[in-house]
């Protein structure tokens, strides 16, 4: 994976797909995120790092409201996120979303895991969802498991059907929250492999990650969050060169050597 | 190097025979250890004494022909259920229809084997039910095509046993799955509704709200309106029943884990989708052996009908004991119904287990 190849992806359009303004969000009691203002144009990658604890998480979950923010706006596709249920799932339905612990449906072979989504969200015919399914199954170069269950499939494998169960949807942003986390280390590699295809493709990311390399080579921009705040915010040369923040500096000492 | 040239006819060693078949089996197992070997004693023993009598009562002593004289015969007397077999099962089922009854049982029964093959599980099976049921209903009830009409305070024995459990257990269960979502709900006046439900059925014993049917009921029915004896059973069985399924699945849901909510959200599945593709199949899997339980428990408790003075298989076998004839014979009339529903109970935790080993993804 060549740095420069992967940067040509251009982002061509100064649409804004992701605009949160002000906004904060509290647990009970618990002030987890504080005054965030973040702007994603259509096709950036953005990387978010930071402390274990600072909220990188709940930032990205409440992008596709699997957390309610209680002050400020999130507007996704132009879609503002709001009580009405119906604007929910709609957003819910073009935003891509990836754990930590995959979350497949074990109940379900590989397949109906991948067919789910578009035969009863998008209403589409039971065989063209299944021909979408194998086309990305393909496509993470696991479409030969596509009859077993998910407790067969080793963790790295489990991760790229998730992965493709996102894409089925044919989502416009994809969120990834520590995607590679929970995964043996020589798994990792065949994971990220398809998150960099996927950037190769053009698909606006927004990746939580310890990952630096991944940062380095695929990120247009990098996040630093510390307790609750985006205290830094920068393209990835500058900020693993040159970063201006002490916290940043500290947890790069950490997490670099 | 003898062996090798006898290539042909290989030489089978077999193993020494105090190690295989019978032999091998009961050292094995029964008299492995002298500690073993004492229970074996003991147990063959016990059931040598137990046994045997039992034998010659149940089987050598007895009397099996309708009418045969068993008193001092001092076996067991089966002439009380070849003579009453029809009062037993069919309660005071006309008798020269029971051709009736009995067609809508086999139906009943054959559409339950088939069933059970999850193979078959489509629209087709879907309308059959509807289709039988209504055909049975007509059979019993008669009224229409010649059919001679039967009132429905004749239907007794097996037929309202069944009809009790089939009706009572096939409502009971998907209202206890609306009532464990219920309580999970974020809606508060839905959720109190159910845990108000919930908890005010469990506590109360199911003979009182067969008598609050019976007899409180009716109290505020307007005048002249009345509804059947069997139907308001019916509807104290359902939820009674309801109310136990209901926390069985609440701990089945509460065991799921929160990625798979939150994997279906993400998706964009809403929560009727959400509950019925993901939720519920993997939390009423694993809730299998509890419902069971609770299915097979009401299926008995249908017999506590007879003290609202419906003439389910129970009350029948009663009425049949207290004929002067068959008077001290009721261990023979109560091994035989005993053996009936052991049948019906046995084939519902039989099928549990199958379900549960088909419904085993994670194989591995
Ligand atoms: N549902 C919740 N209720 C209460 N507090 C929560 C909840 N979820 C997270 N928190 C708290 O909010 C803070 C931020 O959590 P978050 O999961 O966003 O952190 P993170 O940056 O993703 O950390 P990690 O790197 O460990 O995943 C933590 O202190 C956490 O304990
Ligand atoms: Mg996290």
């Amino acid at each position: 994976m060549n740095k420069e190849t992967s940067k040509k992806v251009d982002i061509s359009s100064e649409d804004i797909v992701i605009q949160i303004v002000n906004m904060h969000k509290w647990f009970g009691d618990f002030h987890v995120l504080k005054n965030i203002n973040l702007d994603v144009k259509k096709r950036e990658r953005i990387v978010v790092c930071g402390p274990s604890g600072s909220g990188k998480s709940t930032l990205i979950r409440c992008i596709n409201r699997l957390e309610e923010h209680q002050k400020g706006q999130i507007i996704v596709d132009g879609i503002e996120l709001t009580k009405d249920l119906k604007n929910i799932e709609k957003v819910r339905s073009e935003v891509g979303m990836v754990f930590q612990h995959f979350n497949l449906f074990p109940h379900l072979t590989i397949v109906e895991n991948l067919t789910i989504g578009p035969i009863w969200v998008r209403k589409t015919p039971k065989k063209e969802a299944e021909e979408i399914a194998m086309y990305y199954l393909e496509k993470v170069q696991i479409a030969e498991q596509a009859a077993k269950f998910p407790g067969q499939l080793s963790g790295g494998q489990q991760q790229r059907v998730a992965i493709a169960r996102s894409l089925c949807m044919k989502p416009n942003i994809m969120l990834f929250d520590e995607a590679t986390s929970a995964l043996d280390p020589e798994m990792v590699k065949e994971v990220l492999d398809v998150m960099i295809s996927l950037a190769q493709d053009g698909m606006t990311m927004v990746v939580v990650t310890h990952e630096m390399g991944f940062a380095k080579s695929v990120a247009h921009r990098v996040l630093f969050m510390d307790e609750g705040e985006i205290i830094e915010e920068n393209s990835p040369d500058e900020f693993f060169n040159n970063p201006q923040n002490d916290r940043t500096k500290l947890f790069l000492s950490q997490i670099l050597y | 190097m003898e062996l090798h040239a006898e290539n042909e006819n290989k030489v089978i060693i077999k193993p020494p025979i105090t190690s295989i078949g019978i032999i091998g089996w009961m050292r094995e197992n029964l008299f492995s250890t002298p500690f073993n070997t004492i229970l074996t004693i003991i147990i063959v023993s016990v059931l040598w004494i137990s046994i045997i009598p039992f034998v010659k009562w149940a089987l050598i002593n007895s009397s099996w022909l309708p009418d045969a004289n068993c008193r001092g015969t001092g076996g067991a007397c089966w002439s009380i259920i070849s003579s009453n077999y029809k009062i037993i099962l069919f309660g005071f089922y006309p008798q020269d229809i029971l051709w009736r009854p009995v067609t809508a049982i086999v139906m009943l029964v054959s559409l339950l084997f088939i069933s059970r093959n999850r193979n078959f599980w489509n629209a087709f099976l879907g309308y059959s039910w509807l289709i039988s049921l209504m055909i049975m209903g007509l059979l019993l009830k008669g009224g229409v095509f010649g059919l001679e009409p039967v009132d429905i305070e004749k239907w007794g024995g097996i037929i309202l046993t069944l009809l009790l459990s089939v009706f009572g257990l096939t409502a009971a269960y998907p209202l206890g799955i609306i009532l464990a979502l219920g309580r999970q709900s974020e809606m508060p006046v839905i959720k109190t509704f159910c845990i108000f439900y919930i908890e005010l059925i469990r506590g109360v014993p199911l003979i009182s709200l067969l008598f609050m049917s019976s007899v409180v009921f009716p109290l505020f029915l307007p005048e002249g309106v009345s509804i059947n004896g069997i139907l308001r059973a019916q509807v104290a069985i359902i939820m009674f029943t309801a109310a136990y399924i209901a926390e069985v699945v609440r701990g089945g849901l509460q065991g799921m884990n929160k990625g798979q909510f939150e994997a279906a959200d993400s998706i964009g599945l809403n929560y009727v989708q959400t509950m019925r593709l993901i939720i519920l199949p993997q939390a009423l899997k694993i809730v299998i052996p509890p419902s069971v339980s609770v299915l097979i428990s009401a299926f008995k408790d249908t017999s506590l009908v007879v003290i609202i003075g419906l003439y389910d298989l129970l009350k029948t076998t009663q009425t049949t004991l207290s004929e002067p004839k068959w008077m001290g014979f009721s261990a023979e009339a109560y091994i035989f119904i005993a053996l009936i529903y052991f049948v019906c109970c046995f084939f519902m935790s039989t099928y549990s287990r199958k379900l549960e080993d088909e419904l085993n993804t994670d194989l591995e």
